[in-house]
C-alpha cells in the first residue's frame, strides 16, 4: 500500500476529502481518547448518503468495527472498515449542537480564545457539507469513530471511558467514490466537563481491492452489497 | 425481556377530531398542530408503522433519532419520550402507551436495502421508501434529501451486550397503541409498511388505524 497524504487535523477541526474508488483512509487516534464524527456520501451523486439504520440492520449489529461495510440509501457500500485497532465504533449518538455545547463546556468564544474556540460536532460537519453545496436535510445519522456506547438490558445508554489508546487507527477502503465529511470533537456523552477535543492524523493510500475481501464476504448482505456497487461502475 | 411501564390515554375515540384506517402497504401525510395529539393503533398486532416528523413551518427541521436517543439516555421509544428534532427543539412528546416499546434504530424497509438483505430480485417489491417519496412527490414540500431515519411504531429491535441488533418479535397485539403529543405544527408522513421479507410485521402487513385529538 502506497501512502499518498498525511496530514494531522487539530482536535475540534473539521475537513473533507473524496475517497476515490480504490483508495484507503486510515484516521488514527493520536493521543487516545479521540472521537471523530463522520458523514460519507457518494461524489457523484450526492443524494446518496450514509444511511446508519441500513448498514446496521443488514449486518444484524449496533456498533461497528473491522469487516463492516458502512452502506448508503442505495444498497451500494461507500466504505468497508478493512482495520481496527480500538474494537467498536459508536453509531446511536449522533453530534451536539451549539446549545448543547455551550450547555455541557460555558461559553467560550472566538474573541477570546482565537482558534481554541468551542466547536460542535452538527455546525463543523454543516459547515464542510456547505463546501460541497449540502445542508441541513443532508445531515443524516452520523458514525462516531473511536467511541463506544453500550446498550444495557434496560435500554440505557452507557458510555465507555477509554475505548481508545494513542495509536489506534481504523481505516476504511471504498469501494467507490466517496466524499468523507469528518470532524474531532467530542463525543456527546464523554462525560469529561472540559472542552477539549483531541488531534487525529489522515493517511490517504492506494489499495488494492483485495484489501476489502474480508469485508465483502463477512455475511452474505455484503456480498450483495458489493454487486450493487460494482454494477454502479459498468 | 424487561419489565415496561404501560399508560393508558383518557382520550374518548367518539371525540377525535379525525378518525382513519390505513390499509396496509400504504402512505400517509397529514399536519398535526401544535397540542393537538396523535394516536396510531395497531389494529391487528404486530404490524410496524414507520413514521417520520417535519416541522409544518419549515420541513427542514426533522426528527432527529440520534438527538432523541441521548437526550433521553435509552435506546428504546415509549412513554415520556420527548421527539428531538435536528435544530435541538422537541417536537412530540409520547404521553401514552400501551406497548411499551418502539423503536428507532432499524430505519424503513426500501427496495435497495431489500437487495442486500434478502436478495437481488427482491428488487420489486414495494416497500416504505417507496411509500415515502410518493407522499414526498404529492405534497411538494418534502423530497428524497429530507427523508432521514424514522421511527419504527410497535417494532422491537433490541441492542445485546455484545453489541448485536436483533429484530425480534412484536411485542405489540392486536388494540395496542401509541399516543403523541404535538410541541410545534408537525407534518407526519406514515409508511404502513408493506414488508413481507421479516418478522416485522409477522409476514402479513395489516391495517393501522390513525386518529387525532384537539
Amino acid at each position: 500500500m502506497e501512502n499518498l497524504i498525511e496530514e494531522n487535523v487539530a482536535g475540534g477541526a473539521h475537513t473533507s476529502l473524496i475517497l476515490k474508488r480504490g483508495q484507503t483512509l486510515r484516521i488514527t487516534d493520536l493521543r487516545g481518547g479521540a472521537n471523530v464524527s463522520v458523514m460519507l456520501l457518494n461524489a457523484q451523486e450526492k443524494s446518496e448518503r450514509l444511511n446508519l439504520p441500513d448498514t446496521l440492520k443488514c449486518q444484524h449489529t449496533a456498533k461497528l468495527t473491522a469487516g463492516h461495510c458502512l452502506y448508503s440509501d442505495m444498497g451500494r457500500v461507500l466504505a468497508a472498515i478493512v482495520a481496527d485497532t480500538c474494537g467498536w465504533h459508536d453509531t446511536l449518538c449522533g453530534v451536539s449542537n451549539a446549545d448543547e455545547v455551550r450547555e455541557k463546556y460555558g461559553i467560550g468564544r472566538y474573541q477570546e480564545l482565537r482558534n481554541a474556540f468551542h466547536r460542535n460536532g452538527t455546525d463543523n460537519l454543516l459547515v464542510e457539507m456547505g463546501k460541497w453545496g449540502l445542508g441541513l436535510s443532508d445531515l443524516l445519522m452520523t458514525l462516531n469513530l473511536f467511541s463506544r456506547v453500550d446498550v444495557t438490558a434496560d435500554g440505557l445508554l452507557d458510555f465507555a471511558a477509554n475505548n481508545s489508546s494513542a495509536g489506534d487507527y481504523v481505516e476504511l477502503y471504498a469501494p467507490m467514490n466517496t466524499l468523507v465529511v469528518l470532524t474531532a470533537i467530542q463525543h456527546p456523552l464523554d462525560p469529561n466537563r472540559t472542552y477539549a477535543p483531541k488531534p487525529i492524523k489522515l493517511t490517504l493510500g492506494a489499495a488494492d481491492a483485495s484489501i476489502a475481501e474480508r469485508c465483502r464476504t463477512s455475511c452474505d448482505e455484503n456480498v450483495r452489497g458489493f454487486i450493487n456497487t460494482e454494477r454502479f461502475f459498468l | 425481556m424487561t419489565t415496561k411501564t404501560l399508560t393508558e390515554s383518557v382520550l374518548d375515540p367518539a371525540n377525535a377530531v379525525h378518525r382513519e384506517t390505513l390499509a396496509a402497504g400504504e402512505p400517509w401525510l397529514k399536519e398535526v398542530k401544535a397540542g393537538q395529539t396523535l394516536r396510531i393503533l395497531d389494529l391487528e398486532g404486530n404490524q410496524a408503522v414507520d413514521t417520520l416528523f417535519y416541522s409544518a413551518l419549515d420541513p427542514r427541521e426533522r426528527y432527529d433519532a440520534q438527538r432523541t436517543l441521548r437526550r433521553q439516555g435509552s435506546l428504546y421509544l415509549t412513554t415520556g419520550t420527548v421527539l428531538y428534532s435536528n435544530l435541538g427543539n422537541p417536537m412530540l412528546t409520547i404521553v401514552a402507551d400501551t406497548c411499551g416499546r418502539h423503536d428507532t434504530l432499524g430505519g424503513a424497509c426500501a427496495q435497495e436495502s431489500n437487495t442486500v438483505r434478502y436478495a437481488l430480485e427482491k428488487r420489486y417489491m414495494h416497500s416504505c421508501r417507496d411509500n415515502y417519496l410518493r407522499a414526498c412527490a404529492h405534497d411538494g414540500r418534502l423530497s428524497k434529501r429530507d427523508i432521514g431515519a424514522n421511527i419504527n411504531f410497535f417494532m422491537n429491535v433490541p441492542v445485546t451486550a455484545s453489541g448485536g441488533l436483533t429484530f425480534e418479535d412484536g411485542i405489540s397485539a392486536p388494540g395496542k397503541y401509541v399516543e403523541m403529543r404535538a410541541d410545534m405544527d408537525v407534518i407526519v408522513l406514515i409508511s404502513n409498511c408493506p414488508q413481507l421479507n421479516n418478522p416485522c410485521n409477522a409476514y402479513n402487513p395489516t391495517p393501522a388505524e390513525l386518529l387525532i385529538w384537539s
